[in-house]
């Protein structure tokens, strides 16, 4: 291709890279100034350090516990979830596909907010239980309501990965090692579940960064006594108006995204997660 | 002959109500290279996952060695799949690979070693152990799918089309290697294609298939020579098929000229088709032949010239070192044990049963 050509094609590119630099570039310029300065404007660490005073290190703590929680109850739903779809023919696969995908496209704020006035101690759920007369359900405003509506809202983005991956697998490679004298648990730890590891990897950085950054669940349902690391941010730039702090602690958790973005880069090298 | 090692008895089975096999019997000698060929959809597949274990038949039994296998599952069977597209483990090296089937059985270690450096240097391609699938060529992928195979010394080894992938060079090539390789390893070969040259090439024995039933089972030269139907003649090789009618034992009339022939026992005035090979039919000066026509078509090809020669209202197809040009006048004729005599199918449905049979 010339050089002409060239240029051609990369002008079609013009809006897009005007979009990402307005909003992406420019917002994370200053999320690094604001978590890098004080309020004169001086060069600091001391937002970025400020993770480690117990207050927030334990907001990081809890997040890090929960959505390494939900992630763990999403694999371990969506594995065998993704191998059953796998299994079915085309025209049922898509349809379950369908009821799967079909919740993310109601809002996320809608669904977490569905949850709560389900989890209610007069709620649905509970009114149902007392009906039938049985002890009622005590969770909203728990760590567990937080996981629940984690697992909840990240669950999709764990199964499609996997069933991605699962999906890639040649049958007639299942069928050699059968051949060769594997029984179906032999199968299952030597070749599907390898094979299918760079599927779970992605999901898991699907579950897990959302669920580690996110403050609208921790908000709906865990009330206003469970902090995780989004929560505090969040108030810190809503309610404190400390945006050089909200920057410092932001940069942090941005760290760990990063860290868990190349574990992923380095596994999922077929690009599993590229369906979103 | 050796003795019977696989049976199949009454196989049927059929996928959505589509019926695959109907009533399919066969059985297969120790040490024997069978080819299973036939136009896809014809069934050799499905034989072929059946042996292995990966289809259950609807009907029917399969004997392996005297026992009933029918249900048993394909890692209980004494017998190993090469597949098409090879199947290799590609988060495993070759070394893993080839040592799968052992490792399962438990085998130790330095018998697995040892197995691995014979089956490579079976293969041709020692010093491989350590490269992954992924870094080999089509051709070598397949070989490592046989080393793979035979180290768990199965007594009999079924190939799924396994050069289809290949180029034709290297598919000649591996003719060759895995008839030198049954040779060494003596055990029988089950073998899955859709290439007529490839089953004349290297089997001892070819089953010729379409929709689900056997055409003909036979050596290679007796399915060349002496085709019992129409489909296999045109299936195997090119072939002039012509409608003609038996007049007698030993004389047949083909478009209304009387040829003798050395078959008999079609009974008096009898429709049949008539299967003469292109390199049978003799191109002679006018007036020395049977039947006068004129060439229409000459190809050049390598080793022959292909002409096409209408004469009586049909094409003849003829293979030649001779050449004649296009618009000559020639006389057609044919030696009589070239004429091979095969029966009319009443119906299609007849013609696919095989009616020979």
């Amino acid at each position: 291709m010339n050089k002409k050509a060239l240029l051609k094609k990369k002008l079609l590119g013009t809006p897009y890279f005007i979009w990402s630099a307005i909003f992406i570039l420019v917002p994370l310029g200053m999320v690094f100034y604001y978590g890098l300065t004080d309020r004169t404007g001086s060069f600091t660490l001391e937002n970025v350090l400020a993770i480690s005073t117990p207050e927030h290190a334990k907001a990081l703590g809890i997040a890090l516990l929960l959505s390494l929680i939900a992630t763990l109850i999403c694999l371990l739903l969506a594995y065998p979830l993704a191998m059953i779809l796998c299994g079915q023919k085309n025209g049922r696969q898509s349809f379950i596909v369908l009821i799967f995908i079909l919740p993310m496209w109601m809002n996320f704020l809608l669904r977490t907010l569905a949850w709560q006035t389900l989890l209610e101690k007069t709620g649905v759920i509970n009114s149902i239980l007392n009906f039938l007369h049985l002890p009622s359900l005590n969770i909203i405003n728990t760590p567990y309501a937080i996981v629940l509506g984690m697992v909840y809202n990240f669950l999709p983005f764990m199964v499609l990965p996997i069933y991605n991956a699962l999906s890639k697998i040649d049958g007639n490679v299942i069928n050699a090692a059968r051949d060769l004298g594997a029984n179906p648990i032999q199968v299952f730890m030597k070749i599907t579940l390898p094979l299918s590891i760079p599927g779970i990897i992605s999901g898991i950085t699907m579950v897990f960064i959302p669920a580690l950054t996110t403050f609208v669940i921790s908000k709906l349902l865990g009330g206003s006594k469970i902090l995780l690391i989004g929560n505090v941010i969040e108030e810190e730039f809503t309610q404190a108006s400390n945006w050089h702090l909200g920057s410092g602690l932001s940069i942090v958790l941005m760290l760990f995204i990063i860290v868990n973005m190349l574990l992923t880069a380095i596994f999922d090298k077929d690009g599993e997660g590229s369906f979103l | 002959m050796s003795k019977v090692l696989i049976d199949l008895k009454n196989i049927s089975k059929s996928f959505d109500g589509q019926m695959v096999l109907d009533d399919l019997n066969l059985y297969i000698r120790e040490n024997e290279f069978l080819t299973l060929l036939g136009p896809s959809g014809c069934g050799k597949t499905t034989t072929l996952r059946i042996l292995g274990g990966f289809e259950t038949p609807d009907k029917g039994c399969v004997i392996f060695d005297g026992k009933d296998i029918t249900s048993l599952p394909p890692n209980k069977r004494q017998l190993n799949t090469v597949f098409q597209r090879y199947a290799l483990f590609t988060h495993m090296t070759i070394a893993e690979n080839i040592a799968f089937g052992l490792k399962i059985k438990n085998k130790s270690k330095t018998y697995i070693d040892d197995k691995i450096k014979y089956a490579l240097k079976l293969v041709n391609l020692d010093g491989f152990e350590r490269r992954m699938p992924d870094s080999l060529s089509g051709g070598q992928q397949q070989r490592i799918a046989i080393a793979r195979a035979i180290v768990n010394e199965p007594k009999v080894l079924l190939l799924d089309e396994p050069l289809g992938a290949l180029d034709l060079k290297l598919r000649q090539d591996m003719q060759y290697e895995l008839i030198r390789l049954k040779n060494e390893l003596g055990i029988t070969f089950i073998y899955v294609t859709h290439d007529q040259e490839e089953a004349l090439t290297m089997s001892d024995t070819i089953v010729v298939m379409n929709q689900g039933y056997i055409q003909q089972i036979g050596s290679p030269e007796k399915i060349y020579n002496e085709p019992e139907n129409a489909f296999v003649a045109d299936f195997i090789g090119d072939s002039n098929i012509i409608s003609s009618t038996m007049i007698e034992d030993k004389l047949v009339e083909i478009l209304g000229t009387r040829f003798p022939c050395v078959d008999t026992g079609f009974g008096k005035n009898k429709p049949v088709d008539v299967v003469i090979r292109p390199e049978d039919v003799i191109l002679s000066r006018p007036g020395t032949g049977k039947i006068k026509g004129t060439v229409t078509h000459l190809i050049f090809k390598g080793v022959h010239y292909e002409m096409e020669v209408a004469a009586a209202g049909f094409e003849w197809l003829v293979h030649s070192t001779g050449m004649f040009p296009v618009g000559t006048e020639v006389d057609i004729d044919v030696d009589p044990f070239n004429i091979q005599i095969m029966n009319k199918p009443a119906s299609e449905d007849e013609e696919a049963a095989g009616i020979n049979e």
